[in-house]
Formats: structure tokens, sequence, C-alpha cells
């Protein structure tokens, strides 16, 4: 009999319970769409709740130093696979789940129509994402995140056309060269420390020989690289835009969430390893990582102003996003990490919400106008509005236009919302980590988010101008209940989020300094015992 | 033997990056899968060399010394699988590709002169 309370198995329900459900929908007729969709938003639900209470567990008193161990098949730690829940990890999780149901709900109505497998594929890129934010082991984060790219190699070519198939081949390539690059990593590490478990690289790290730190290091870049692939850094995320600008709209939603697992990735391990704890190696590569994020701002900022459709817009944001939080990360220091991660919850939860609004806006606009609006920008052409007097606005319109108000000010980062509490918590945190002279390096920091900030406005403001003000369509476009529901939910959290602020960074002040306890984690992990079978008694004859 | 894997890797690793930089799709993927060839040897390599060692103990005492890392063989292993099944699948893209664009280019089209 085991003698594991049966909460603590709550650990392993987000890998699970996807790779069964999607499992199960497999077989069930294309046609019979309800019956799919009920699954697949049951297993989202059901995630939501788990994550929710793995939140709540990682942040209560529920395990020592607020970290969760589960060992997969009752292994003890360097030996077998353990999963590890600690607060930024279930924050992700949260994060992860919120998401999945909204583009679910979103894609209710027509999406999961257009192609075959949709909610198979997209609970296998469910279970590689929560498998990728779960596990301790760096061989078994290849794999999750081979499970959730190849799931998500399917969903970008999901409603197959030509346009897909061209992204998708650039994108497919991409990645499995990452692949590649991320097994080099991984086995140039095993063979400097003779370990894959995070935790336990993390305490062997600083007793390692100068030769096999050397190695380490290598290692660790050649991995990194792999990483800042998927989370899009300047000059390894050319793919980005074009990807995002032809996947469907509840795909591109999802594709914005997996940027952000290469920049968890990145996270999680370099605290780990390359923590203040690390000796001669602490704070490897940071200064690389600031500098490749600015790189990456300066890019997004500049391919941003440059884009004129909505999608490839979407890309750049996701481009800025990731080269703020890049950037970001390092510099070390516990209230810097919590604006950046306060910075990661909204600028994530707004541009999935503005991928799934630049479907909608598509629809307003009549056939052919995109080149249109393009060549009347471009030639200044004269154009005469038939201006209809004493037109109201019409309710989708209106729903539509502020829900691309909100998304506009959060992904830019203007007052009053989520955008602007992370980035002018991010000054503020930057600028006090120096106190008394600020190195130049913030200076430019500080002035490329500005100036990133200043660029998606004026790119939005100009996108906006032009859907809302200039189609010229009194017609108000059909809309969905349920796309409503799905966009509207998540324009909500995004205020929350804001309105909240205070309840967030206290929570997010505790997970970064659980982060950068870091000596917490071999104890923990390596700690873990695995459950003893109770022998069988005797039966006396 | 070291420094022969090591040119071997060299050469294979090489010859794939080369492949990958041609615009056709056939020779992207010849040598997505010689560069996958090359990690996988990669991988194997980094249990360090031996020569006629089992990975297994079949009797005790162990001696460490007597045997290879088995890890990297299971780690192998698995990048092999994957790599087969995620190659596979571009496979599958790359012939729908071709039916739907009529060109073998990785642009999906033909170059314009």
């Amino acid at each position: 009999m085991s003698a594991l309370p049966w909460i603590q198995h709550l650990v392993i329900v987000p890998v699970l319970l996807p790779l069964i459900v999607g499992a199960l929908l497999i077989p069930i007729n294309q046609t019979r769409y309800g019956l799919k969709f009920a699954l697949g938003i049951g297993s989202g639900l059901l995630l939501w709740v788990v994550s929710v209470a793995l939140l709540l567990m990682a942040d209560g008193e529920h395990w020592p130093a607020g970290i969760g161990v589960y060992l997969a098949s009752n292994w003890a730690a360097p030996f077998g696979i353990a999963l590890v829940v600690d607060r930024l990890t279930a924050m992700m999780l949260v994060l992860t789940s919120t998401i999945a149901l909204a583009v679910l709900v979103f894609s209710a109505r027509r999406w999961d129509r257009v192609g075959v497998s949709f909610h198979s594929l997209f609970q296998f890129m469910l279970m590689g994402l929560n498998g990728a934010f779960l596990t301790h082991d760096l061989f078994n984060l290849f794999v999750f995140f081979e499970v959730m790219l190849a799931a998500s190699y399917g969903l970008v070519l999901h409603g197959y056309n030509l346009r897909r198939i061209q992204a998708g081949m650039q994108y497919i390539a991409v990645n499995l060269v990452a692949s590649l690059l991320f097994l080099i990593g991984v086995s140039l590490i095993y063979t400097a420390s003779g370990t894959l478990n995070i935790a336990d690289l993390a305490g062997r790290a600083p007793a390692l020989g100068a030769q096999d730190a050397w190695l380490l290091q290598i290692g660790a870049t050649v991995m990194a690289l792999a990483f800042l692939t998927k989370g899009a850094m300047w000059p390894l995320g050319f793919w980005l835009p074009t990807t995002y600008a032809s996947a469907s709209a509840p795909v591109g939603a999802m594709l914005v969430l997996m940027t952000k697992v290469g920049v968890y990735a990145v996270l999680r391990v370099w605290l780990a390893v390359f923590g203040a704890e690390a000796g001669g190696m602490s704070h490897f590569g940071l200064a690389a990582l600031t500098a490749g994020g600015m790189a990456t701002l300066l890019f997004g900022a500049i391919g941003m102003l440059s884009s004129q459709d909505g999608g490839r817009m979407a890309g750049f944001a996701a481009i800025i996003s990731s080269g703020t939080l890049m950037a970001v990360i390092g510099h070390s220091g516990t209230a810097v990490l919590a604006a950046g991660l306060y910075y990661l919850l909204g600028s994530t939860l707004a541009m999935a919400a503005f991928m799934l609004l630049i479907e909608l806006t598509e629809r307003i606009r009549p056939p052919g106008s995109a080149m249109l609006a393009l060549t009347m920008e471009a030639f200044a052409v004269e154009d005469k509005p038939e201006d209809p007097v004493g037109v109201g606005i019409p309710g989708t319109f209106t729903f539509l236009g502020l829900s691309f108000v909100v998304c506009a000010l959060v992904i830019s980062g203007m007052p009053p919302l989520a955008g602007f509490v992370a980035k002018f918590s991010l000054f503020h945190a930057l600028l006090a980590a120096s106190p008394e002279a600020v190195p130049w390096t913030t200076w430019l920091l500080i002035a490329l988010m500005v100036v990133g900030g200043l660029a998606a406005i004026i790119a939005l403001m100009r996108l906006g101008v032009r859907i809302f003000w200039a189609s010229g369509v009194v017609k108000s476009p059909p809309l969905q209940v349920t796309e409503a529901a799905s966009i509207g939910g998540l324009v909500a959290l995004c205020m929350a989020l804001t309105v909240q602020s205070g309840a967030v960074f206290d929570f997010l002040g505790r997970t970064t300094e659980g982060l950068l306890r870091s000596q917490d984690y071999p104890q923990r992990v390596l700690g873990e015992q695995p459950v003893q079978r109770v022998p069988q008694t005797e039966v006396p004859r | 033997m070291e420094i022969t894997l090591a040119i071997s890797i060299g050469i294979v690793f090489g010859s794939g990056i080369w492949l990958i930089l041609r615009p056709r799709t056939f020779q992207l993927i010849t040598g997505l899968l010689l560069m996958s060839y090359a990690v996988n040897l990669f991988i194997f390599a980094m249990g360090r060399l031996a020569v006629d060692k089992p990975p297994i103990t079949p009797s005790l005492p162990i001696d460490p010394t007597q045997f290879a890392d088995p890890l990297p063989q299971a780690l192998v292993l698995t990048a092999i699988v994957i790599g087969f099944a995620t190659t596979a699948l571009f496979l599958v893209m790359m012939i729908g590709a071709r039916g739907l664009s009529g060109s073998d280019h990785v642009n999906g089209e033909e170059p314009r002169p």
C-alpha cells in the first residue's frame, strides 16, 4: 500500500490528464464536435482547478519551503525523474490553463471544425507545456519540449492552406535544429557534471574542477540557445512573426504562451545552477542575456512599426515582451524579478486576447480592403468616406473596439492598466537595484523599454484607426457569444490584474524570494524519500 | 579512437549544416537527418568511449570501472525515437507542401529570376 497522501498525486495530474483526454479524443469521429468540445473543455476546467489547487498548496504551508516534490514511479531524486512545484511553476500552470480555457471556448464555434484532431493536438500541447513547467530533469524537459513542439507543428498547420504550409516549413525546420542544439547541450552538461537533475546539478556545480566547469558552461550556453530560439531572442526569433501571422487565431494565442516557456526554462536553469551560490560561475552569461534581450527589444520595436497586418504586429509584440523579460532576467534581484514576472502575466494575457481579437477584426473589413488600406497609406489617397450621419455604434463594434484598446494599453505599457504597473515597477526596481551609480546599461534598457512601448502604441493606434474608423463599414461583423466571452474574460483578467496588483505583487515577492533561496532546492528535491512499501504482515498459520 | 570519432561527428554535422542551407526540401531533410545522426553519436560519446564493456552488471560485486555508463545509451535511445518521429512529421508536411504549392523549394514557391 502506498503511504503517499492522495493530494500529493495532484502534482502529476497536469501531465496525465491532457494525455489521457487527448488519447481518448483520437478515436472519436470528427463530426461529433459537441462531444469533442465537451471533453476538451472538461479537461481544461479540471486542469484549471488542479492548477489553482497546486498554487494554493505551494503558497500555503502545505510543503516545506513552498516546494512540492513528486517522485515519478517512486524513484529517489537523482536516479528517477522528480517533478517540482513551487510558486513559479504553479503560477505558470494557472496561466496556461486560463489561456487554454479561453482559447478552447473561442474555438468552439468555428476553429475546431476546420481541420482534423484539433482537440487532441491541443491536449497534447497542454501536456507538453505543463510537463515543461513541472519537470526538474533536463532530459525530461527536452522530452516535454518535443511533445509540445510536435503538437504545435500540427496546430500551426491547422486549417491547411499554402500560407500556413510555407510558414510551418520554416517553423518546423528551425525548431528541429534547436532541438538538436538542446540535445548537444544536455549531453555536455551530463558529461561535465554526471547528472541531469537540475537540483542535483545546482548542488554539484560549485564543486566542479576547472575543466568540467568549462564544459558545463559550454553545455548550458548551447542549451540556452535552444531555449532562446523558442523564446525568440534576436537573431534567433526571425521565424516568429511569419508563423504567428499565418497561424489560426487560437493557435496563435497558444504560441504566445510557448515563447514564455523558453524564457521560463532559462530562468529556472539559470537561477538554480548559476545563482549566487555557484562560486566562480555565479551570474554566468547574464550580461549576454541582458544584451540579447535589449537587441530583441529593439528588433521587436522596429518590426512593430514596419508591419501592416495585425498578426505580424502581434508577433513583434511577443518579441518585445520576450526581449524585455530576457533583459530583466539578466538583472538579478528580488524586486526586479518580481516586476518581470508581473510583466509576464500581464503581457501574456493581453497578447493572447490580442491574437484572438485580430481574427475577429479581420471580419470587419470586406475582402480586399487590406490591400486598399495599404495603398491608401502609401500613396496618401484622399478617401471620401460617406459619413452615415446619426448611425449609432453597433454593439459588436463597441465590444471589439474597447477590447482592442485594453489590449493595446497593456501591450504598450500605457497607464492605467497592468502594462503600465509592470513597466513602472520594473523601472523602479531597476533603478533601486543600484543605489549609488546607475550603470549605463540600465539606462539603456529603460530607454529601450520606453521606445518599445512608444513603437507599440504608434503601431497599434495606426492599426486601430484603420480597423475601426477608416474601414468604412457600418454593418457590424458576425460575432459568436463564445468568442466574445473568451476575449471578454481575458480582458477582464488583465483589468483584475491591475486592480489586484498589490496582492499579486505580494505573491510574486514570495515567489522570487523562494526562487533566490536556491539552496532549498537540492535539499528538498534530493531529500525527498520514496514511499516505503509497508511489508505484508505474515499471516499466522 | 576519440579523435576519429570526433572528426567523423564533425564531418557528418558539417555536411548536415551545409545541406540545411540548401534551397530544396529534400536537401533540407537529408541535412536534418545527418545532423541528428551526428548528435546521437555525440550523446553516445559523452558517456566516455570504452571497448567491450557492458552497460549492465550481471553479478555482484559491482566495480564501476568495468562498466560503460548506461545513461547516455538510454538518452540516445530516446533521442533517436523522438528525432525519428519529428522528422517523419516534417516529411509528411513536405509532401503536403509539394502537393499544394507544386514546388519543392523551401519557401513554397520557385524563386523569381
